[in-house]
C-alpha cells in the first residue's frame, strides 16, 4: 500500500525565485516551516543568553554583573523572548512543515497569509532586543507586565508592548491557517478520528490561540493608552483596577500554557509508539483528554493569583478546577506508559527525549497539582518553587519535546541522518544539566526565596551556586544542539524514506527522503 | 552502550537522591511553621509530596521495568494492544479520588485563612517604593505608625564591606506584636503591587493600590521571623524585607508605652529623611 511518490520531473514546472528572494517571498510550507524553526533557534540563544546573564548574577550573594534595573529587563525580556520568541515560533515551524505532509495535503491553505505571519516575527523581535538600547531601557516589570509597575518603565516597554501585539497577530494568522487547512485539506478517507495526533494537538491548540490572543490583545490594548494617552483602566487613582489586569491576562495566560504545550503531547504521542513498534493505546481517549485539557484550562486563570486576594469560594472554584487537570494530564501519561508497555522498544535520540520528557514533566506536573492546592500555593507563590515547576514543564517539557520532534523528523526534512553519538550526548548532558539547574530551585521556593531579586540572602548561595552551574552546562550545551543540526543539513548518512522502522504516518510511507519541495500534488487515499 | 546509560541513570538518580537528603536534613523546606495556617499547609505539603512520591514510583516503575525487558535489543516482539475501556476507566477515577482526598484538608485551611475576625490588634502594612509603611489601627498601640527600610548597607550589597548574618533581611523598626494574640494585617499600596510575606507565618497578602486585603496570624512563641516582598514591584524589590518580632505581652506593652511617648511621630519623620537620603 505504500507507495513512494515519484517526484521527478514535478520540480521543473515549478520555479521558485533563489537567494534572499525565495526566503522574502516564499509561500511553501516548507521553506516557511524552516525560516520559523531557524528563527526559533535563534531566539532560544537571545532568551539562553539572558538567562546565563540571571544565573551569573545569582551565582553569588551581592550585585556583581547586572544593575537591578538591568536585571529585571534581563527576567522581564527572557520570558517573553522564549515564550514568544522561541517555543511558539518553533511549534509553529512544526505545523508547517508537518501538517500538510501528515494529512497528505499540497501546502497550507493560505500560503500568502503563512509567509506574512512569518514575516512579522522578525519585527517583533528587533523591537524586543533593540528596546535595551533605547533610553530607559528594555521593560522591566516582568513578563506579566502587571500594571501599575508596567505603567511606570520607559520607552522600552511601549516597544515590548507592540512587539506582543505583532507576535499576537502572527499567532492569530498562524493559527486561522492551521485551522483551515486540517479541517479543509485532509487526504481522502482521513477522517478526524484518523489523524495523527501532532494534528490533533495542534488543531485543538489552534483554537486555543484564537480563543485567548484576542484577549491578550485587548489587556495589551489598555496598558498602552494607560501608558500613552491618560486613560485609567488599570489605574486605582483614576478609578481603573489594577486586579482586573490580572484577570485578562491569566485569562490569555493560563492557556498559553497549554498552547504551548499540547503539541509536545503531539509529538511525543508520535514519537512513543514509533519506537515501541506499537500502535498508540488508547487513541480516542488521548484526544478527549487534549479536548478536555483545552477546555479545563480556560476556567482555571486565577490559581495565578491566589495571593491576590479572592473570596473563598473563589479561590476554592480555582482551586478544585486546577486539580482536575490532573486527571486528563495523567491519562496520557498512563497511555504513553501503556504504548511502551510489551512494545519493542529501541532508544534513539527521539526516544529518549520523549522518556526524557515524560519523566521530568511528570515532576512538573506534580509540583503543578501542589501548587494548585490553595495554602500551599500561597507559601510558593512568587519563590523559586514556581520558577522550577514551570521550568519542568516548560523547558524539559516543551523544550524537550522539540528537540525530540526535531531529532525524529530531521531525516525528512534533510535526506540525511543527524550524527546519534553526538544526539545522545546532547540528550544525557540536557538531561543532567537541566536537573542540577532547576531540582534545586524547588527547595530555594520552599525554602522563602521570591522569585525576580537580583540579590539573595545567606542561606540561598549554596543551592543558587549550584544552580547556576547546572544552567551554564545546560546553555553551552544547547550549542552542540545547533552544531548538530547544521551538520545534518549540510550532510551525513542518507536518510531511508522510511527513516524509523515503526513509522506509520504518511510522511514515513509516501514521500521520499528528504522530502520533495513539492509534495501531495495527489492527494494519497488513506484507507 | 546500555552499560553507560546505565551509569547516567544511576548518577542522576543519585544526584536528586542527594539533593533531596540535604532538603530533608537541612532548612531547605518550608520555615518552622508558627502559625495554625503555617502548620497546616506545612502537613498538606508533607502529605502531597508522600501521594506524589508513590504515583511516581508505581508509573516509574512500571515504565523502567518495560524499558528494561521490552526492548527490540533483547529481542522483545511488539505485542499490538491498544485499547482498554476498563483499565482507561481505571486510571481516571482513581486521581479524581486521590485529588478528592488532597482538596479536603486545604479547603478547611482556606476558609479559616480567611477568617479575619475578632482579631485583638490590626495593623494596617503600607507597601511603598521600596520600604513598608506600618498603623496600628485597632487594639493596643493603637496610633503608633512609622516606616520599615532595609538596614544592609550598601557596602554589603556591593561586596565592599563582609555580608553580615541577616543580609537582606534586616530593617530599621520592625513590626512588634504580642504572642499569644489575633493580629490582623490589612495590605496596601501606595505605588505599584508589592506582597507582605513572612514564610514562618503562612501569610502572603498582595497590597494592591487601591485595595485593602486582610490577613492574621497567631504566633505563641517569642521571636524575630524575617520575610521578603513577593510581587515585582521595581528595581529595589529584592530590598524591601519584612521583620516582625514577636514578644512576651508584658513586654509589648512596654514597647507600646515607650513608643507613644515619642517615637511614633520621629519615627515617621526620619524615616522619609532617610528614603530621601536613600535616593540621592
Amino acid at each position: 500500500m505504500a507507495v513512494i511518490q515519484d517526484v521527478h520531473g514535478h520540480d521543473h514546472g515549478h520555479d521558485h525565485p533563489t537567494g534572499i528572494m525565495r526566503w522574502l517571498t516564499t509561500t511553501n510550507h516548507k521553506d516557511i516551516g524552516t525560516m520559523y524553526l531557524c528563527f526559533s533557534l535563534a531566539m532560544l540563544f537571545v532568551g539562553g543568553f539572558l538567562a546565563m546573564g540571571i544565573r551569573a548574577e545569582l551565582f553569588m550573594p551581592g550585585i556583581q554583573i547586572l544593575e537591578p534595573e538591568v536585571f529585571n529587563s534581563f527576567t522581564t525580556l527572557h520570558g517573553l523572548i522564549m515564550v514568544f520568541g522561541a517555543v511558539m515560533p518553533a511549534w509553529v515551524g512544526f505545523a508547517n512543515w508537518q501538517i500538510p505532509l501528515m494529512i497528505g495535503a499540497p501546502d497550507m491553505a493560505f500560503a500568502r497569509l503563512n509567509n506574512w505571519s512569518f514575516w512579522l516575527l522578525p519585527v517583533a523581535a528587533l523591537l524586543l532586543i533593540t528596546s535595551f538600547f533605547v533610553p530607559g531601557g528594555a521593560a522591566a516589570g516582568g513578563w506579566t507586565f502587571y500594571p501599575p509597575l508596567s505603567t511606570q518603565g520607559g520607552m522600552g516597554t511601549d516597544m515590548m508592548l507592540f512587539a506582543v501585539h505583532i507576535l499576537g497577530m502572527s499567532s492569530i494568522m498562524g493559527s486561522i491557517n492551521i485551522i483551515t487547512t486540517i479541517l479543509n485539506m485532509r487526504a481522502p478517507g482521513m477522517t478526524l478520528m484518523k489523524m495523527p495526533m501532532f494534528v490533533w494537538t495542534w488543531l485543538i491548540t489552534a483554537y486555543l490561540l484564537v480563543l485567548v490572543m484576542p484577549v491578550l490583545a485587548g489587556a495589551v490594548t489598555m496598558v498602552l493608552t494607560d501608558r500613552n494617552f491618560g486613560t485609567s483602566f488599570f489605574n486605582a487613582a483614576g478609578g481603573g483596577d489594577p486586579v482586573m489586569f490580572q484577570h485578562i491576562f491569566w485569562f490569555f495566560g493560563h492557556p498559553e500554557v497549554y498552547i504551548m504545550i499540547l503539541p509536545a503531547f503531539g509529538v511525543i504521542s508520535e514519537i512513543i509508539p514509533t519506537f515501541s513498534r506499537k500502535p498508540l493505546f488508547g487513541y480516542s481517549s488521548m484526544v478527549y483528554a487534549t479536548a478536555s485539557i483545552a477546555l479545563l484550562s480556560c476556567f482555571v486563570w486565577a490559581h495565578h493569583m491566589f495571593t491576590a486576594g479572592m473570596p473563598v469560594v473563589g479561590q476554592l472554584f480555582f482551586q478544585y478546577a486546577t486539580m482536575l487537570i490532573a486527571v486528563p494530564t495523567g491519562v496520557k501519561v498512563f497511555n504513553w506508559t501503556a504504548t511502551m508497555w510489551r512494545g519493542a522498544m529501541t532508544f534513539e535520540v527521539p526516544m529518549l527525549f520523549s522518556i526524557g520528557f515524560i519523566f521530568l514533566f511528570v515532576i512538573g506536573g506534580f509540583s503543578g497539582v501542589v501548587c494548585a492546592i490553595v495554602p500551599i500555593d500561597i507559601q510558593v507563590q512568587d519563590t523559586y518553587y514556581v520558577i522550577a515547576h514551570f521550568h519542568y514543564v516548560l523547558v524539559s517539557g516543551a523544550l524537550f519535546a522539540l528537540f525530540a520532534g526535531a531529532y525524529y523528523w530531521l531525516p525528512k526534512w534533510t535526506g540525511h541522518m543527524y550524527d546519534e553519538t553526538l544526539g545522545k550526548w546532547h540528550f544525557w548532558l540536557s538531561m543532567i544539566f537541566f536537573n542540577v539547574a532547576f531540582f534545586v530551585q524547588h527547595f530555594l521556593g520552599l525554602a522563602g526565596m521570591p522569585r525576580r531579586i537580583p540579590d539573595y540572602a545567606l542561606q540561598f548561595a549554596d543551592f543558587n551556586m549550584i544552580s547556576s552551574i547546572g544552567a551554564f552546562g545546560f546553555g553551552l550545551t544547547q550549542l552542540l544542539f545547533a552544531y548538530i543540526v547544521i551538520k545534518c543539513v549540510k550532510g551525513g548518512e542518507k536518510a531511508a524514506d522510511k527513516t524509523w522502522e515503526g513509522a506509520t504516518t504518511l510522511e514515513w510511507t509516501h514521500l521520499p527522503s528528504p522530502a520533495p519541495y513539492h509534495s501531495f500534488e495527489h492527494p494519497p487515499v488513506v484507507k | 552502550m546500555s552499560g553507560s546509560k546505565l551509569m547516567a541513570m544511576l548518577s542522576s538518580v543519585l544526584i536528586l537522591g542527594f539533593y533531596s537528603s540535604v532538603a530533608v536534613s537541612s532548612k531547605y523546606n518550608f520555615q518552622d511553621p508558627q502559625t495554625p495556617i503555617a502548620q497546616q499547609t506545612y502537613d498538606q505539603h508533607i502529605m502531597a509530596l508522600w501521594i506524589c512520591l508513590v504515583i511516581f514510583i508505581g508509573v516509574f516503575g512500571v515504565m523502567g521495568y518495560s524499558i528494561l525487558k521490552h526492548r527490540k535489543s533483547v529481542g522483545y516482539k511488539a505485542a499490538n494492544f491498544h485499547h482498554s475501556t476498563i483499565v482507561e476507566f481505571i486510571w481516571t477515577a482513581i486521581p479524581v479520588l486521590i485529588l478528592v482526598a488532597m482538596s479536603w484538608p486545604a479547603t478547611k485551611t482556606v476558609i479559616e485563612m480567611k477568617d479575619t475576625s475578632e482579631s485583638d490588634i490590626t495593623i494596617k502594612a503600607t507597601g511603598y517604593q521600596w520600604m513598608w509603611g506600618y498603623d496600628y489601627i485597632q487594639g493596643e498601640g493603637e496610633g503608633i505608625s512609622f516606616y520599615s527600610q532595609l538596614l544592609t548597607s550598601q557596602d554589603q550589597i556591593r561586596n565592599q564591606s563582609p555580608k553580615g548574618e541577616n543580609y537582606l533581611l534586616e530593617v530599621n523598626n520592625r513590626v512588634v506584636v504580642p504572642a499569644g494574640k489575633k493580629i490582623r494585617i490589612l495590605m496596601t499600596a501606595n505605588d505599584v503591587i508589592h506582597a507582605w510575606w513572612v514564610p514562618a507565618f503562612g501569610v502572603k497578602q498582595d497590597a494592591i493600590p487601591g485595595y485593602i486585603r486582610d490577613a492574621w496570624f497567631t504566633v505563641e512563641k517569642p521571636g524575630v521571623y524575617r520575610g521578603q516582598c513577593a510581587e515585582l514591584c521595581g528595581k529595589e524589590h529584592g530590598f524591601m524585607p519584612i521583620v516582625v518580632e514577636v514578644m512576651e505581652p508584658e513586654k509589648y506593652t512596654q514597647w507600646v508605652a515607650e513608643n507613644h511617648k515619642s517615637a511614633s511621630a520621629s519615627a515617621v519623620k526620619t524615616a522619609f529623611v532617610e528614603n530621601e537620603a536613600a535616593k540621592n
